[in-house]
């Protein structure tokens, strides 16, 4: 990989500085290793493992009622644990901030990713999310810091995907 | 003898002091802490069942220099489970959870909650690395709980044993934005 295609995480991390990000829940995820890493050695950020996605809605609700900024890291399936908790966000306004990596889409070996994963994009919107899909390395930076924008300028709810494309395939074998 | 639910939440919440910052849980203890006087340092759930002590745990982590009590129920924390091993890693000094637990799921008819039939949700919070762990079952204990919750040094979970009493309720504001914007005003975050 090149620098230029393979260091999106790094223009991720760099626009989650630059959003003044504190705290940043996740369940770990490959295609989110990268952040993950550059969030846990930050002194500024505070990185908080999950259980469940649900969790980090509440965590981001928490985190703004108390005058700070999160962001929420998960895959695809991941959004299907949210959704009653998205309840939160959208009844009181809470910003929410959601970088979702994808499965099931796009030379998906595990088809038991497919179900969630094709349904990504009409549950974000039926939640009143806005979406900011990314398919190059190129467009990773600009989508986010629009979706930063959007999510605490005005109190809302955007998930950028990341889509299996942009990450790559899982690799099954060793 | 339980305790009275709507004395033990006055007892916690008397002088409360301004450096308290109280999340009641979806249900009952939401009335609960609304009866005990309406503040603006309240956020109510009214939803969201299952997220209490993760909101408090991302409100304890962005005001270190105040108290925050996250007060539900026992059906509110059994839905939320993995939230006590979230917080367990976490160990925010200034975060208390304190579940008042009756045993049954009072808003929807009394059906027995897990608590009832054993499980024991203070060897829950042990085994997820809270080390203060208190048992409140008599008036002497909950004296000593809302003690602690004034010197709060450390990550604290509490169960206090209430009788399943259904006082008559006694809502709070509803509207979720306004919550929000109260709470964050009364704390002095600019919208």
């Amino acid at each position: 990989m090149s620098a230029q295609t393979g260091d999106w995480p790094d223009r991720l991390f760099e626009t989650l500085k630059k959003g003044d990000i504190r705290q940043v829940g996740y369940v770990p995820d490959a295609g989110h290793a990268r952040l993950i890493d550059r969030c846990r050695a930050d002194r500024d950020i505070r990185d908080v493992a999950l259980t469940t996605e649900e969790e980090g809605v509440a965590l981001a609700a928490g985190a703004w009622l108390g005058g700070e900024r999160a962001a929420l890291l998960m895959q695809s399936s991941g959004l299907g644990n949210c959704i009653n908790m998205l309840s939160l966000a959208r009844t009181c306004r809470f910003p929410l901030l959601m970088f979702i990596t994808m499965r099931g889409e796009w030379e998906e070996f595990n088809p038991w990713q497919v179900p969630m994963g094709s349904i990504v994009d009409p549950v974000l919107k039926l939640c009143e999310a806005e979406v900011y899909r990314v398919n190059a390395p190129g467009e990773v930076a600009g989508a986010a810091e629009r979706a930063v924008q959007h999510v605490f300028g005005d109190e809302r709810i955007a998930a950028v995907i990341l889509s299996q494309q942009l990450i790559g395939k899982k690799v099954w074998t060793k | 003898m339980r305790l009275e639910r709507r004395a033990a939440m006055a007892a916690l919440l008397a002088g409360r002091g301004d450096d308290l910052l109280v999340v009641p849980g979806l249900g009952s203890t939401a009335w609960d802490a609304a009866a005990a006087g309406d503040n603006d340092r309240n956020f109510y759930l009214w939803g969201a069942m299952g997220g209490a002590a993760m909101i408090g745990l991302g409100l304890a982590l962005a005001q270190p220099e105040r108290r925050v009590a996250v007060i539900t129920g026992d059906g509110e924390m059994l839905m939320g489970l993995g939230a006590l091993a979230t917080i367990g890693i976490q160990q925010p000094r200034n975060l208390a959870v304190i579940v008042f637990d009756n045993g049954v799921y009072g808003e929807t008819g009394m059906q027995p909650s897990h608590t009832q039939s054993g499980v024991d949700l203070i060897g829950v919070a042990r085994a997820c690395g809270i080390e203060t762990c208190v048992d409140v079952q008599d008036e002497d204990a909950l004296a000593d709980l809302a003690r602690g919750l004034r010197n709060l040094r450390a990550t604290l979970f509490a169960r206090v044993q209430i009788s399943t009493d259904e006082p008559p309720r006694v809502l709070p504001e509803r509207d979720g934005v306004a919550l929000k914007s109260r709470f964050r005003a009364a704390i002095g975050i600019k919208p």
